[in-house]
């Protein structure tokens, strides 16, 4: 069968084109498949975000809450142990936060958007224990000078009243601190941050 | 396509024409529900009749309201107030607060689940239903579509109370009685009937959520394989130029 | 590949495919299977459909695939599971409806394509195994699509099942001990999903893909056969290349190319506008949850079991109906030896020929369609009557097939 006189230029825009908007087909139609994991509409309703009404919580008191999975935790705050915040940072490994993972307003002292409440994602950021809370000033066992904050069980890791993680432990980072903001003075609303706020 | 497989087609599609109407559910005698899925006011109000009429007994539980709230564009919040009960929250499935066992208690039988009623009997189906409660000799309600249903008409103030007139012979093709209004209600019937149509277009809505979205998404497939299949063929053409 | 300037990136594309071909015989298989495979060149629309089921195939598993990572096959969650897929799954829903309709469309091409043979003769002698290898892939499909549908575990689903497992029950003596063997339970129940969900997910799959392969290598040996039911072989060109063939690739690729275009088209027009067609898709009843206690007003198989439900429900004893509905499956296997025409392809076959063969066709329609229905008496009467016709096709076929007068046979191809 005669393959000359073939316009073999016109067969390669053919070719060409077909494949063009084949791969475009193939594209288009893969979207759904790779979108179907995304976390569905149950998982993103069981992942919602939780509401805490803090009016109950003592200084000194730590709340415990469950938000997609994480075990999040909202310490009241005395103003000794906010004070001496300032104190440790030679003792911490990150103690202005540009290595661990916290809202925009948490890049202050407290690392929190009121002072008085830590809201801190409570997974000790070696291996995922949840750490002791010990927020009285005083000796301590692992530590001498000790000025309140977390201490992890498993392997030894120290973290103060702000979350930061101190030098010479084997957590890398300090605490994560999710995303919250305030619906009102009382109540905090934990996994969504304030209008605007990254 | 040869001579042949045109003849053979034709005379196969002859043959189905001629053929009794298999294809045709129980019943007869329903009425169209000429609803419009593409009408979102309608959906909205009919959301608004389940909620304070059916959703006391009838659960749509693989429905969420936030699922509720972004398909018929209103407010979440205004979702929260008026539909949700109590402190469900927004992304939680609407589930009814009567137990099963309490259902068939009070009423004789547990009130299905509506989520799925508008694919399982279809629209025409509820649309008569809810159009044909009367009120029987025994001053019970009666159903012409549901003979001795269980469910009281919740809509009997809208529609007003009908009975059965004529002789009460049920023939093969449902009941050649007429029904009457024997007590007017709130609306008049074209109102009631309008506010069934915007019921069963919400109970479509309900039973396929995805309903408008696949029709829309399957026009610009449709273009596209149009687009797909002209260039293809003009490949195949030019292909073919070869072989004689 | 046809010879071009070299360029640099031409250039090491080349010494790849050498690497490769000396380790995996890539081009040899390509060469062999595509560019030096010969095939008629007067294919018309019936064959389209070998290709396209195979892309449905394709399309079935890669959507199985993806609906088993959120299907749940517990009788407790297998009907919530689908309309959590529905509606909370992203995209779950278009998902699920290329399943539901490409699972029909996978008979529709099937049945399209073994209509094919009957008019053209491609059962016959040296195609016999290939034939027989699409029986067995039939039933295969059969088992795959019944199974399948139990999955959602509506109501059709379970009393489907019900029926369906029943009819074993009809065979003498073994027959109760073996229908409680395939439910694996004393009814209905999870046991029965829960290893329908296993052999529908991989076993039925696997063999599909086996008896696929063995389809086409048993094609590939004798080659296709044509609309005119000769062999192209018979008159090669002095290189060896039969004159009526052409190139597999490009040419037949292209053609295909644009048949799935038109497929698609058909396809996506049902999906995305009548995925339930009407409830021949996707029943109405299997929207309502599997109930024990409740059977429905009436239960039938998806239509594409219809014509031999028809043929089971025409019988009025329960084992004679289950024999008479095997032996209608069964006899397919028979075909290239109850076929004993000297002359492949309808086109030469006597006017008998070509109005059995109609006739056929209207007989397994009208009994899909009675199958389907609710079973008046005189329904009763139709459906006997076309599985009288149904069998004595084949009967017919047998006896008649040797002496039919037919026409002169050409030597090459026509159109």
């Amino acid at each position: 069968m005669p393959t000359d006189g073939v316009n073999k230029g016109r067969r390669r825009f053919l070719v060409a084109t077909t494949s063009v908007v084949g791969m475009a087909g193939v594209g288009f139609a893969a979207v759904p498949f790779i979108q179907s994991w995304n976390p569905s509409a149950k998982a993103q309703a069981v992942g919602a975000p939780v509401q805490v009404s803090l009016g109950k919580l003592e200084p000194g008191q730590l709340l415990k809450v469950q938000w997609r999975g994480q075990t999040i935790g909202i310490l009241r705050r005395t103003q000794d142990t906010i004070g001496a915040l300032q104190s440790i940072d030679e003792q911490l490994r990150d103690p202005e936060s540009v290595e661990s993972e916290q809202p925009s307003f948490a890049l202050n002292e407290g690392r929190a958007y009121k002072e008085e409440f830590l809201v801190v994602n409570m997974h000790c950021t070696h291996l995922g224990c949840v750490p002791q809370v010990i927020p009285q000033v005083g000796p301590q066992p692992f530590e001498e000078n000790w000025k309140g904050g977390f201490f992890c069980p498993c392997h030894k890791s120290k973290f103060d009243m702000a979350g930061r993680v101190y030098k010479g432990v084997p957590a890398p980072t300090n605490l994560k601190i999710p995303p919250y903001s305030f619906i009102d003075d009382q109540t905090l609303l934990i996994g969504v941050n304030p209008e605007g706020v990254s | 396509m040869n001579k042949k497989t045109v003849s053979l087609i034709f005379s196969l599609v002859a043959m189905l024409s001629a053929s009794s109407p298999v294809f045709a559910a129980g019943g007869g005698n329903l009425e169209s529900a000429g609803i419009n899925v593409r009408d979102v006011a309608a959906i909205q109000r009919g959301a608004k009749w389940f909620v304070n009429y059916c959703f006391s007994c009838h659960s749509a539980s693989y429905m969420r309201y936030n699922r509720l709230a972004e398909d018929l564009g209103l407010d979440e919040d205004m979702v929260q107030e008026n539909l949700v009960f109590a402190d469900v929250k927004l992304g939680e499935t609407m589930e009814i607060a009567m137990r099963p066992g309490d259902s068939e208690i009070w009423l004789g039988k547990t009130p299905p689940d509506l989520s799925l009623i508008s694919r399982s009997r279809g629209n025409d189906w509820l649309f008569t239903y809810m159009k044909t409660f009367y009120q029987d000799e025994s001053g019970g309600w009666n159903n012409l579509v549901l003979p001795n249903a269980s469910m009281p008409h919740v809509l009997w103030q809208m529609q007003g109370i009908q009975k059965l007139s004529g002789s009460g012979h049920e023939g093969e093709h449902g009941s050649d009685s007429q029904l009457v209004l024997a007590t007017p209600g709130r609306m008049t019937p074209e109102q009631y009937e309008g506010t069934v149509r915007d019921l069963v277009t919400f109970l479509d809505y309900l039973s396929e959520p995805a309903k408008l979205k696949r029709k829309n998404l399957g026009i610009w497939v449709m273009l596209f394989l149009l687009l797909f299949a002209g260039v293809a063929y003009a490949l195949k053409v030019e292909y073919w130029r070869d072989v004689h | 590949m046809m010879a071009k300037p070299a360029s640099a990136l031409a250039k090491r594309a080349d010494e790849l495919m050498n690497w490769i071909d000396k380790r995996l015989p890539v081009t040899a298989f390509w060469n062999a299977t595509m560019t030096g495979y010969y095939a008629p060149k007067n294919f018309n629309f019936w064959y389209y459909m070998g290709s396209l089921a195979l892309l449905v195939l394709v399309m079935q598993i890669l959507t199985g695939i993806f609906l088993t990572m959120h299907y749940k096959p517990s009788a407790a969650e297998a009907f919530a599971s689908v309309e959590y897929i529905m509606r909370d799954v992203d995209w779950g829903w278009l998902i699920r409806y290329m399943h539901s309709t490409g699972a029909s469309f996978f008979f529709i091409l099937i049945y399209l394509h073994m209509f094919r043979s009957l008019l053209y003769g491609s059962h016959q002698k040296p195609r016999e195994l290939l034939w027989v290898f699409g029986v067995l892939l039939y039933l295969a499909l059969m088992a795959e699509a019944f199974m399948g549908y139990v999955l959602p575990w509506g109501q059709m689903s379970y009393w489907g099942a019900q029926v369906i497992i029943n009819l074993f029950g009809a065979i003498p003596s073994i027959g109760e001990p073996l229908t409680e063997w395939i439910r694996g339970d004393y009814f209905i129940s999870d046991a029965t999903l829960n290893r329908f969900f296993a052999l529908h997910v991989i076993a039925i799959p696997l063999a599909i893909m086996g008896l696929v392969l063995m389809h086409l290598v048993a094609l590939r040996e004798n080659g296709s056969n044509n609309p005119d039911g000769i062999e192209i072989k018979a008159n090669k060109d002095e290189n060896g290349i039969p004159l009526d063939g052409i190139p597999f690739h490009p040419y037949y690729t292209v053609k295909d190319i644009f048949g799935v275009a038109v497929f698609l088209l058909i396809f996506a027009f049902v999906l995305f506008f009548w995925p339930e067609a009407g409830g021949l898709f996707l029943e109405h009843d299997n929207f309502i949850p599997a109930n024990p206690m409740a059977t429905p007003e009436h239960i039938k198989p998806v239509w594409y079991f219809t014509p031999y439900y028809a043929i089971l429900k025409a019988v009025p004893d329960k084992l004679m109906g289950v024999m008479l509905m095997g032996a209608s499956v069964m006899v397919l296997f028979f075909l290239p030896w109850l076929d004993r025409s000297p002359v492949k392809s309808i086109r030469y076959r006597g006017m008998w020929y070509k109005v059995m063969v109609i006739v056929f066709a209207i007989a397994f329609v009208r009994l899909g369609m009675l199958g389907m229905a609710t079973g008046t008496p005189a329904e009763t009467i139709e459906m006997r009557v076309w599985t009288f016709v149904y069998f004595s096709f084949f009967i017919l076929l047998f006896f008649l097939s040797p002496k039919g007068k037919t026409k002169p046979v050409p030597d090459r191809l026509t159109h």
